[in-house]
């Protein structure tokens, strides 16, 4: 099986290791991965600030990069959400702005190919137990686009509990969101940086070593707090945790 | 008790604070509300206030300064995690019961849409049937045109007082405050709106206008402040529910009593009968429509919806959404005037105040499917912190956020801020009984400030230039899509950053708009190198 990996920027130039991970664990399942080097930016940040416009020409060059690909995975359920609900409506809009029906058309031929990380894994490979070997407790927290617009369910939580070693305890209030926000976090700081506190609060109350998620954009907020609460806890995207073996630890 | 706000747990210890409610309000006729008005920024409140003819948004600061206030007070902070985390689990549980909800949902939202979309025909068909029941129908284009016709009506009758059931709509044009210029008291009789009133506070949330206040805070305004404008609160007066709603209670009865005109909103209008519905939990609704001579009630036009049985939808969704009740206590239906039974004259103000150019809008037009039952509020992490008053208008939270930029513009400081007031979770669409996609409103809206576009304002089609203060943003944005555009570029913007950060290069605040992220934010580590520099070397891309 082929898939393309769609890493996301934020992947590529902050969190590396989280693509590496992804890379390692799609292959130890047998799965064949590409890296299509004309991916970019989706172009999220811009369209939910408002600049739409701005971000079809990251729609054409997205849907380039992927074009005949059966597959596209992203660790990044926000970065999927873009690509599976965003860009039609881009495609729309513009439709009925009177501009053509050429983004429409690339968006609806990319979107169903599109598979945020534990959805492939769970829906098109089948796997729970991904054969992972972490030995910390861990604490989850599910990012809002993962949890209500991609739906993912339990198949996060359903996969940790499968890794060898791992001891996962509920997050209270898990629903709630982080406060991240993309933009958010710089407009309304003062609101940002208190549910931030708040989801911290909860995530240390659990005695969790790790706060785990599925989306690096989050973990960035919480982590860059967390940074200076010394706390004993630390965020770690669930790639790493699933790509994690006893020979081949995670970071 | 409710009205367009809908009912609210009588009695009930739905939501944390006010517990006890039953209703009313009052204020001295004449008297200068302006001058209670400096309330401290301490504890959540901020300065704008409503005026005849709607609240004027230059008064408020915009949302994220208004909202620093306000997470910063404990107490209020407290008072509203307490009250939404309760009814948003006792909301779910009510859902929960049942089986159906989802088709609910759908065909709350079918039906509101089939309305709006031929909103022109409903409207005519509700004009004639409240006329052939001896009801009359006015029309008012905006939030002035209402009030003046409401004052005028008042006038008539020669009453210098008037009872008010709980109304989003009366406060949206700033009916008490016209009234009062008239020489007019009104007073409210919702519990919560009778603590705003009698703390000459404003409103904080669309179902329970006072859950920024504690039990504590009610009892003292009760023991201050009552007597000024009725019957006074006991003086041994506690802070129990019972005791507070009793005191309520008799105070209010005075004024039920001796009122001769009630002013209401509605929930719903059948345009087939001409019946109008409100929905309330106090029983201070009933006793307003109905002891009163003359009835005047102001509604917007999309409450209107086309048949009797289309209430059944709604009276299902509407109080779990809203009280997480499976029924309210009091549902009150009244079709134009009966001989000895009810007020003898009723009018009925339909009210457009910017909802036929927000229909206009093919995105923007699903925030008038809004039945007004404040789940959004509730489930919002950002009000939560926040508190209402931070959204500048009488419709707070996640569906004032969408409405009030489209009712009243984008022009204001505090308008152009409120589609930016939310992370777009999703947790408002998720419960949103009408199913009203609120973040794709939010970008929709956010497009028209930072990009401009065409709007509908009076009816005429125009394009608005990008709101003022987001010039740098967009050519930063311009720039960032130039290079995310040009994966060299990108890449060559990657590797200098890894350098820079191998090289020693971490600030701990950031200048400029970075400042607001380093505030309270470490910026995350540098990689070694960026993952196109691993692929390329390992797998050989």
């Amino acid at each position: 099986m082929r898939v393309a990996l769609f890493v996301t920027c934020v992947n590529d130039a902050l969190y590396p290791a989280t693509g590496v991970a992804v890379v390692r664990l799609l292959e130890r399942l047998g799965v064949d991965v590409d890296f299509p080097a004309g991916q970019s930016c989706c172009g999220q940040p811009q369209y939910n600030t408002g600049y739409r416009y701005e971000t079809e020409p990251l729609l054409r060059r997205t849907a380039a990069a992927f074009a005949g690909y059966p597959y596209v995975v992203t660790p990044s359920g926000s970065c999927a959400a873009m690509l599976r609900e965003h860009y039609p409506r881009i495609g729309r809009r513009a439709a009925a702005e009177g501009r053509g029906s050429e983004l429409a058309e690339l968006a609806d031929a990319l979107a169903p190919r599109v598979y945020e990380l534990t959805e492939f894994l769970v829906d098109v490979l089948g796997v729970t137990d991904v054969g992972a070997y972490f030995p910390h407790t861990v604490t989850y927290h599910p990012s809002c686009h993962g949890l209500r617009s991609l739906r993912l369910g339990d198949r996060p939580r359903r996969l940790l509990a499968a890794v060898k070693g791992l001891d996962l305890v509920e997050l209270p209030q898990a629903e709630e969101c982080c406060g991240f926000g993309g933009t958010f976090a710089v407009k309304n700081p003062d609101v940002s940086a208190a549910m931030g506190a708040d989801k911290l609060r909860h995530a240390r109350a659990t005695g969790a070593e790790v706060l785990c998620g599925a989306d690096n954009s989050c973990l960035t907020h919480l982590g860059g707090m967390l940074r200076r609460q010394d706390a004993p806890l630390r965020t770690l995207h669930i790639a790493e945790i699933l790509a994690a073996t006893q020979e081949e630890p995670a970071r | 008790m409710t009205t367009d706000g809908r009912g609210r747990g009588g009695g009930r210890a739905f939501l944390g604070m006010p517990r006890a409610r039953v209703g009313g309000g009052g204020r001295a006729a004449g008297e200068d509300r302006a001058a209670g008005d400096g309330r401290a920024a301490g504890d959540g409140r901020v300065a704008g206030r409503a005026r005849a003819g709607g609240e004027d948004p230059a008064a408020f600061p915009p949302f994220p300064e208004a909202a620093r206030a306000a997470v910063r007070d404990e107490r209020l902070r407290a008072n509203l995690r307490h009250a939404t985390s309760t009814i948003r689990d006792k909301r779910a549980r009510a859902v929960g019961e049942l089986a159906d909800w989802d088709r609910l949902r759908a065909a709350g939202k079918a039906v509101k849409d089939h309305t709006l979309r031929h909103l022109d025909h409903y409207l005519l068909q509700l004009e004639e049937a409240v006329t052939a029941a001896g009801g009359t129908v006015h029309w008012a284009a905006d939030a002035a045109e209402a009030c003046r016709v409401v004052t005028a009506l008042v006038r008539a009758t020669g009453e210098r007082e008037v009872v008010k059931v709980k109304s989003m709509a009366t406060q949206e044009i700033g009916l008490d405050e016209a009234l009062e210029a008239a020489g007019v008291a009104a007073y409210e009789t919702d519990l919560a709106e009778l603590i705003v009133q009698l703390g000459r506070d404003r409103p904080s949330h669309i179902l329970v206008p006072a859950i920024h206040r504690n039990r504590a805070e009610i009892r003292d305004l009760f023991r201050t402040e009552m007597g000024r404008w009725g019957r006074p609160a006991p003086a041994d007066l506690d802070d129990t529910p019972a005791a507070l709603a009793e005191a309520a209670r008799l105070h209010l009865r005075e004024k039920f009593l001796r009122a001769k005109v009630g002013i209401s909103g509605a929930n719903f209008m059948v345009a087939e009968t001409g019946t109008l519905v409100v929905v309330e939990s106090e029983g201070n609704g009933r006793m307003c429509l109905t002891l009163p001579e003359t009835l005047i009630s102001v509604v917007g036009i999309e409450k209107v919806v086309p048949t009797f049985r289309d209430l059944e939808i709604f009276l299902q969704t509407l109080p779990r959404s809203s009280t997480a009740e499976r029924m309210n206590p009091y549902t009150t239906m009244w079709t134009g005037t009966t001989d000895g039974d009810g007020p003898s004259a009723f009018h009925l103000v339909l009210l457009d105040n910017g909802r036929t150019d927000t229909l206009a809008d093919e995105v923007g037009r699903q925030a008038l499917r809004c039945i007004r039952c404040s789940a959004c509020l509730n489930v919002c992490p950002v009000y939560e912190r926040a508190g209402g008053h931070a959204y500048g208008s009488v419709y707070p939270g996640p569906i004032g956020a969408v409405l009030t930029p489209q009712l009243r513009g984008t022009d204001s400081g505090i308008d152009a801020s409120l589609p930016f007031a939310s992370t777009l979770c999703g947790a408002c669409y998720d419960v949103c009984p009408v199913a009203i996609d609120i973040p794709e409103v939010l970008v929709h809206l956010r497009e028209r400030i930072v990009q401009g576009g065409p709007v509908t304002r009076g009816g005429v089609r125009v394009r608005i230039r990008p709101a003022r203060g987001h010039a740098a943003e967009r050519a930063a944005v311009r720039a960032a899509r130039r290079l995310l555009d040009r994966p060299g570029a990108l890449r060559a913007g990657e590797r200098l950053l890894a350098r820079a950060r191998r090289l020693g290069f971490r600030p701990h605040r950031l200048p400029g708009p970075g400042r607001a992220w380093t505030e309270t934010r470490d910026l995350p580590g540098a990689p070694a190198e960026p993952f196109r520099d691993w692929w390329a070397r390992e797998r050989g891309g």
